[in-house]
């Protein structure tokens, strides 16, 4: 008996992942082209803000990278392309801290989101070694002062032997490789799992749609003969 | 407060079925590019970035040659910081601790600091130096330990005297210093003429990409500290949210820094709980700030605190347009 190629063979792991994908995440929720009518604040525009800023940091680290780390002291390009740099990872923390704080106030872990909030700090924690680390690989005075100032609390909590601000070589790979990568990766993941889940409720929307549902029934007995 | 209903649990774990609104997230995401785009190059053409040039030791030992030559000596004399560091540079240390939880001292030395040799020695060493100079590291290196500790302590000794030289090389008494005096003269020799910020990091090597020992010894002296303390920079003026010039620094390190400020862990006290938590300062601030990082991040499976935002109703607010439905 001739053995069937069959698509959906449950043996079959990409066939598995590829159901599970379409299942949890169809296109109509990748990218909607409709929210619920409670995504209607100024506080949601700040994800995407952050998102764009993340964008902007990358694209002009890139830049950074592709000149050298020293590039931006002699050259008047390459200082502005630093100041382009400065300011997309003032705004994207700027933007980041506001969406965080949003999100805590509308407790947007409700309904299995937890792990959407979970990646969300601990992409904020990534970044916060990310700028450091951005911050002493600048070689001038202020990564010479924050490596010193830096290294005493990783001493400390025994991470600065293996975490060294004060060596240029490991902070500069870590800066433009590693941990740019791990925030991708969780980024990545937490705009998934947003899209997944979908935008939380507002807290005591079962009283919003229970009044709606209540005053449309009684406009129907009205309107009915 | 009343409990959450089988209701709103079904609304908040199910597809949304209630009234929606058009929504294009290519747009919005278009859009918002072109802001943050347009703030950034404004804010980079307006404004800038700060770049002040590092600091050398050429420019410490021109600048503060007292103070060079006094920190040369202790780091012969093992008074330094860096030389009674601990881990992870040495074991001459115990670093800080919590109690009996002593994470440096756990680690050991991973990137081992010996301040006489890799500070001065070795970098004197590495370069064709006056015969003065020659000969005291001759003679330094043909010495016991304890001759060598005896010499640099006398002069260091003398060297941070109030009541005698209080610092200046040249009003030291005469005493048994040994080379000691030659030694640090040599190497402030060198530092002036610029050798010593390319040789210190590793001697006779041609690469190198680490500046733990630049950091460490530039440190020790007050040069660092002065320009610090100018730039508005130490820890208890807001340390690293600061920035040279008139510019935002880490200003996201703010619940780490807020903890510096506090006059317990802040404070010019030889006993008691103020001087523990401000000698080990580090360790308690960070396991704090590690504790509330915690307890944010679990937030979601802590009863109590992740009912927050149900008691004080920032939501109202956020979801105004959506509640005035009901």
């Amino acid at each position: 008996m001739a053995t069937t190629l069959d698509s959906t063979d449950t043996r079959n792991w990409t066939s598995r992942l590829r159901r599970r994908a379409q299942a949890d995440l169809p296109y109509e929720k990748l990218m909607p082209g409709t929210q619920p009518a409670y995504v209607a604040s100024w506080i949601y525009v700040f994800g995407v803000l952050t998102l764009v800023s993340l964008g902007v940091v990358i694209l002009t680290g890139t830049v950074l990278t592709l000149f050298g780390p020293t590039w931006w002291h002699t050259s008047s390009s390459g200082h502005f392309v630093n100041s382009l740099h400065f300011w997309s990872v003032q705004l994207f923390f700027l933007f980041m801290i506001i969406h965080l704080w949003g999100k805590f106030w509308m407790a947007a872990w409700r309904g299995r989101r937890a792990r959407t909030w979970i990646t969300g700090m601990i992409a904020f924690m990534v970044s916060v070694f990310a700028g450091l680390t951005g911050y002493v690989i600048q070689t001038n005075f202020d990564s010479q002062w924050v490596a010193f100032e830096a290294k005493d609390g990783l001493n400390a909590m025994g991470i600065g032997a293996f975490f060294n601000v004060a060596n240029f070589g490991q902070m500069l790979m870590v800066h433009i490789f590693l941990l740019p990568a791990v925030v991708g990766l969780l980024v990545v993941l937490h705009v998934l799992w947003v899209r997944i889940r979908g935008v939380v409720p507002p807290i005591d929307a079962d009283r919003v749609e229970a009044a709606v549902e209540s005053e449309a029934a009684v406009d129907a007995e009205v309107v009915a003969p | 407060m009343s409990a959450i209903s089988d209701r709103q649990r079904q609304l908040e774990l199910e597809p949304w079925t209630g009234p929606k609104r058009h929504y294009d997230i290519v747009k919005e995401g278009v859009i918002a590019l072109v802001v943050v785009s347009v703030i950034v190059v404004a804010c980079a053409a307006l404004i800038g970035s700060p770049d002040v040039p590092a600091l050398t030791f050429k420019g410490w030992a021109t600048d503060q040659p007292q103070n060079f030559v006094a920190t040369t000596v202790g780091e012969l004399a093992g008074t330094t910081e860096s030389a009674g560091y601990g881990g992870p540079y040495n074991a001459n240390g115990d670093g800080q601790a919590i109690g009996p939880i002593n994470p440096a001292k756990v680690v050991g030395v991973h990137i081992p600091i010996d301040t006489a040799n890799d500070f001065v020695i070795n970098p004197l060493r590495s370069q064709q130096q006056p015969q003065v100079v020659t000969d005291a590291i001759n003679q330094w290196e043909s010495a016991t330990p304890y001759q060598r500790i005896t010499w640099a302590t006398n002069l260091d000794n003398a060297l941070n005297d109030p009541n005698g030289a209080n610092g200046d090389p040249s009003k030291v008494p005469n005493g048994d210093y040994g080379p000691v005096p030659n030694l640090a003269t040599g190497l402030m020799l060198m530092a002036q003429s610029g050798a010593l910020d390319g040789i210190l990091p590793a001697p006779g090597q041609f690469y190198n990409a680490d500046n733990t020992k630049q950091i460490l010894f530039m440190g020790d002296g007050s040069y660092l500290d002065d320009a610090g303390t100018a730039y508005h920079l130490q820890g208890d003026q807001w340390g690293m949210m600061n920035e040279t010039g008139n510019y935002p620094g880490q200003q996201w390190l703010m619940p780490f820094s807020f903890w510096y400020q506090l006059p317990i862990f802040n404070s010019d006290e030889e006993s008691g709980l103020a001087a523990t938590l401000t000698a080990n300062g580090d360790i308690y601030i960070l396991t704090i700030i590690g504790v509330l990082f915690l307890v944010f991040m679990l937030i979601p499976f802590i009863p109590g605190l992740r009912s927050i935002p149900r008691w004080i109703p920032v939501h109202r607010l956020i979801w105004r347009s959506y509640y005035r439905r009901g």
